[in-house]
């Protein structure tokens, strides 16, 4: 059943459309991101939801409650919808622990509460700062315990990690996963960051063009995106033409099966996606020289080598300049290979068609 | 502009986006409304008043020899003094942010200090111990001596705010020190420059007392006298109807000469505070100069005042009691700050968070006073209450709406900065942690403007505590306050008499400016580092 609902949604500044339409589905309990590029409509989308703006078209409701249809519209304070702004925003003349107990009331204040809340962000010790005596990723978990603690039906994130530093980025992000999966919140959480989003929610929904384009598992998206730029947008990819017969592609790397029912049905031939991962990358021994494409692979050159640490991504120039005149590999951090050297590539697994 | 563009394509995403704000709170609206009204009002009949008598009349008013006379001399003060103030206080300031001067902090505070003695009290100082003081050059200088400071004060913070990066950049792209001066620092610090040059201006077209006090002739001072002594309303009203076209005329030029140009910072990185120039043999030099100032400035008004206060000297008018004017000097300033900082709010809250034409309109509306000098808005308020409203004539109740209206614009700037401190993001997420807008307000927004409501109170207080013009004018007969009681003795040249009266607005006044002065300063520099 999915909780939190937003259908048609449409929403414009000063007579320029934002949110064009946009439908969006939050199952209970799951953590989803709504990907997105800076100014796409990430945070407007956010901002409806929680009602600090109204929709001009389209309904959004929540367990079934509508909170805003043009006909209705419920008050931001009527909503049970935890907000946690970009920049934390906390009360700058409140404590610590004033910040958390802002929703109690003045028993639940006295009480425990505040204390577990404060307990399990990891911040106990922390309770009588002031929030100008905290780092970055403290006020985000600050934000985080005052927007559970009224126990908020859904929870929205907005880009709550953009603000921190690359290493304690992804410490905090980390923690914050666990402790919304222990709470079992629904969650929206927009972001610009693909790799945040694919490796924190449980449904990614990348919004595009004030639509949300698709939606569906991290994998699910990262392997089959419905488009090429969304499938750039993701992550790097080869695009590699082929012509299809029998549920697989034969492309210029061999002949490789084709992922889902998509695509191939219908056409003779296309252009299919490869992720530089599925590429297999072997140095060409002075036996196989010369042998050009062969059925371990096709030949090459490494052009360009980026060296990241844990992978590398490898520029490869194939010897007979085909269908494709770039391929991307990645390999393993340690098989980094000089410029220049000679090489074989060879696709793994199912491959997706592309449109 | 753009949603009117919209409104105009769409009607009906016109509404809609109306329909999507949130709704304007009533209140707002009625305090706004208030607020512009009554800044309306002195204005608009003065206009009423002045043409009363017909355009001949006013004509026959305008066109007398006395009125070119009057011109020239408001003019040629005018533009004196400004440049002077201008070169002192940018001087000044350079010397006290930028060089290694000795005791800085001591001089920063020296140099602020003539603020808080009020221009009539600074004449009073000067011609009481040397009489024969009087005339265009002692008019030039004393109020050159009291004016100054405004342009020190926000030369000062715009120089330390300056990013010393930019100014190593333009040394490095091969500009000499005095080029880097000229082009890079003098820009940035540019629109606060001129900002306080237009206060000067204002300050002067504005002022009585001294000028009285020097016997010289400007425009308002005639006006004083035309209405006080010669009872003669509409010939007072058509004058000031010019008064206002020269205020106007100042506030055109400023903009014109790009008081309000950009100088924000681009992109993003740690400012960086410059290195302070070594005065070396020139230390002395400086020294000299700054010591001379104050001495001229805060040394003698203050041991004038305190020469007679000890000195006393017998007055031939009767005593009356410090203590009950005293009492009414606080009474209608805390009333006046008190209604002037309530109406502050509701233009400045609606101006920020529901901007749109009208908003904006009132706001600009609520700076309107600064170009008003108090003398024709008293005789507004005169004109009105004469007519309309006989009750409030010479009531306690038209002095504090006449300061109420007179120093709103000082209102005003404190509670704008004051709102800056609380973002709309915080009440946003007040609301959703489940709390209605009214008990945001209180648990959230008012705790982050409360300082800036004290400060706002605070200047409105100190500023109707030394005002004498629109006083003198519009007192409640047989009611003095500490302003009006030293008038009496000075123009009576009971100089012993009036030094206490003085002595104690000074201390009402020059404590509460420099406090405020160091928080407004220590304000920047946070907002400056954030």
């Amino acid at each position: 059943m999915s909780l939190l609902s937003v259908k048609g949604l449409w929403k414009g500044y000063a007579g320029q459309p934002v949110l064009q339409g946009l439908d969006l589905e939050v199952p209970a309990g799951s953590l989803t991101a709504v990907l997105g590029l800076s100014g796409c409509g990430k945070t407007t989308l956010l901002r409806v939801i929680a009602g600090f703006e109204r929709a001009e078209r389209g309904t959004v409701s929540l367990a079934g409650r509508t909170l805003d249809d043009g006909a209705t519209f419920l008050a931001p304070e009527r909503r049970r919808i935890g907000y946690v702004p970009q920049e934390g925003a906390l009360f700058p003349h409140l404590s610590v622990q004033d910040n958390v107990g802002f929703a109690l009331t003045r028993s639940e204040r006295r009480g425990k509460q505040v204390a577990r809340l404060l307990e399990m962000v990891g911040i106990a010790p922390l309770a009588t700062r002031m929030p100008n005596e905290l780092s970055g990723g403290e006020q985000q978990r600050v934000a985080l315990a005052r927007a559970l603690a009224p126990r908020p039906d859904a929870l929205l994130l907005d880009e709550p990690f953009s603000s921190l530093d690359a290493s304690l980025r992804s410490r905090v992000r980390e923690e914050v996963h666990e402790l919304l999966r222990g709470q079992g919140v629904t969650t929206v959480l927009v972001t610009h960051d693909q790799e945040e989003a694919l490796s924190l929610a449980d449904t990614v929904a990348v919004l595009r063009d004030g639509k949300i384009v698709q939606q569906g598992a991290p994998a699910d998206l990262y392997e089959q995106p419905s488009d090429e730029r969304l499938a750039r947008f993701l992550g790097a990819v080869n695009l590699v033409a082929a012509d299809f017969e029998d549920g697989s592609a034969r492309t210029a790397l061999g002949r490789l099966p084709v992922r889902g029912e998509r695509g191939a049905i219908g056409r003779a031939a296309g252009l299919v996606m490869i992720r530089p991962e599925q590429l297999e990358v072997r140095v060409r021994s002075e036996d196989t020289h010369g042998a050009g494409t062969s059925a371990a692979g096709l030949g090459g050159r490494v052009e360009q080598c980026r060296y990241y640490g844990h992978d590398a991504l490898l520029h490869i120039r194939p010897e007979h300049p085909g269908p494709t005149d770039l391929l991307l590999a990645r390999v393993h951090g340690a098989q980094a290979l000089p410029v220049g050297t000679e090489v074989t590539v060879a696709a793994r697994g199912p491959v997706t068609p592309l449109e | 502009m753009s949603m009117f563009v919209a409104a105009e394509q769409a009607p009906s995403r016109w509404t809609r986006a109306w329909s999507g704000r949130r709704r304007w709170p009533l209140v707002s609206i009625a305090g706004a409304s208030a607020a512009a009204a009554l800044v309306l009002l002195p204005l608009v009949f003065l206009v009423v008043q002045a043409q009363q008598s017909g355009w001949s009349e006013v004509q026959r008013l305008l066109l007398r020899h006395s009125v070119a006379v009057l011109l020239w001399n408001s003019v040629r003060l005018t533009l004196a003094c400004t440049v002077l103030c201008a070169i002192l206080g940018v001087g000044a300031a350079w010397c006290v942010e930028r060089t290694a001067l000795p005791a800085r902090r001591l001089w920063a505070v020296a140099l602020v200090l003539p603020l808080g003695i009020p221009d009539f009290v600074v004449g009073f100082g000067w011609v009481s111990l040397e009489p024969g003081l009087h005339g265009y050059l002692a008019a030039v200088m004393i109020m050159t001596l009291s004016l100054y400071p405004l342009v020190y004060l926000p030369a000062s913070t715009a120089l330390g705010k300056v990013d010393a990066g930019l100014e190593e950049t333009a040394r490095s792209l091969g500009l000499g020190p005095w080029q880097t001066f000229r082009r890079v620092t003098l820009r940035q610090i540019w629109p606060a420059v001129l900002g306080g040059c237009l206060l000067v201006t204002l300050g002067l077209l504005a002022e009585y007392g001294a000028f009285e006090i020097v016997q010289y002739q400007t425009f308002t001072v005639a006006i004083f006298t035309e209405f006080k002594l010669g009872f003669d309303t509409v010939a007072a009203c058509t004058l000031s109807l010019v008064l206002v076209l020269l205020s106007v005329m100042a506030l055109a030029g400023e903009l014109a000469l790009g008081g309000r140009s950009a100088s924000a910072r681009v992109g993003a990185g740690v400012r960086r505070n410059a290195a302070r120039v070594p005065l070396g043999r020139w230390t002395a030099v400086v020294l000299f100069a700054l010591g001379a100032l104050s001495a001229l400035a805060l040394g003698v008004p203050v041991g004038s005042l305190v020469y007679w206060v000890l000195h006393g000297g017998s007055s031939t008018l009767p005593s009356t009691s410090i203590l009950a004017a005293l009492a009414h000097t606080a009474a209608y300033s805390a009333a006046a700050a008190a209604i002037a900082t309530a109406l502050a709010v509701p233009v400045t809250a609606l101006a920020m968070r529901h901007r749109n034409r009208l908003t904006l309109l009132i706001e600009r509306l609520a700076y309107l006073p600064m170009a008003l000098p108090g003398l024709v808005i008293a005789l507004g308020l005169v004109s009105f209450s004469v007519r309309y409203a006989f009750s409030l004539y010479q009531s306690s109740l038209e002095l504090i709406i006449a300061y109420a209206i007179l120093f709103l614009p000082l209102a005003v700037v404190g509670v704008r900065s004051a709102m800056g401190q609380s973002s709309p993001r915080l009440e946003e997420v007040g609301r959703s942690l489940g709390h209605r807008p009214a008990v945001v307000w209180m648990r959230v927004t008012l705790p982050l403007i409360a300082p800036g409501l004290a400060a706002a109170f605070a200047l409105v207080f100190i500023s109707s505590a030394t005002e004498l013009t629109a006083t003198l004018l519009l007192r409640p007969t047989g009611v003095n306050t500490l302003a009006t009681q030293f008038w009496t003795y000075t123009t009576d040249f009971s100089y012993g008499a009036a030094a206490p009266y003085a002595g104690l607005m000074v201390a009402i006044s020059a404590i509460p400016a420099y406090v405020l002065g160091r928080r407004m300063s220590t304000l920047a520099r946070a907002g400056a580092q954030a």
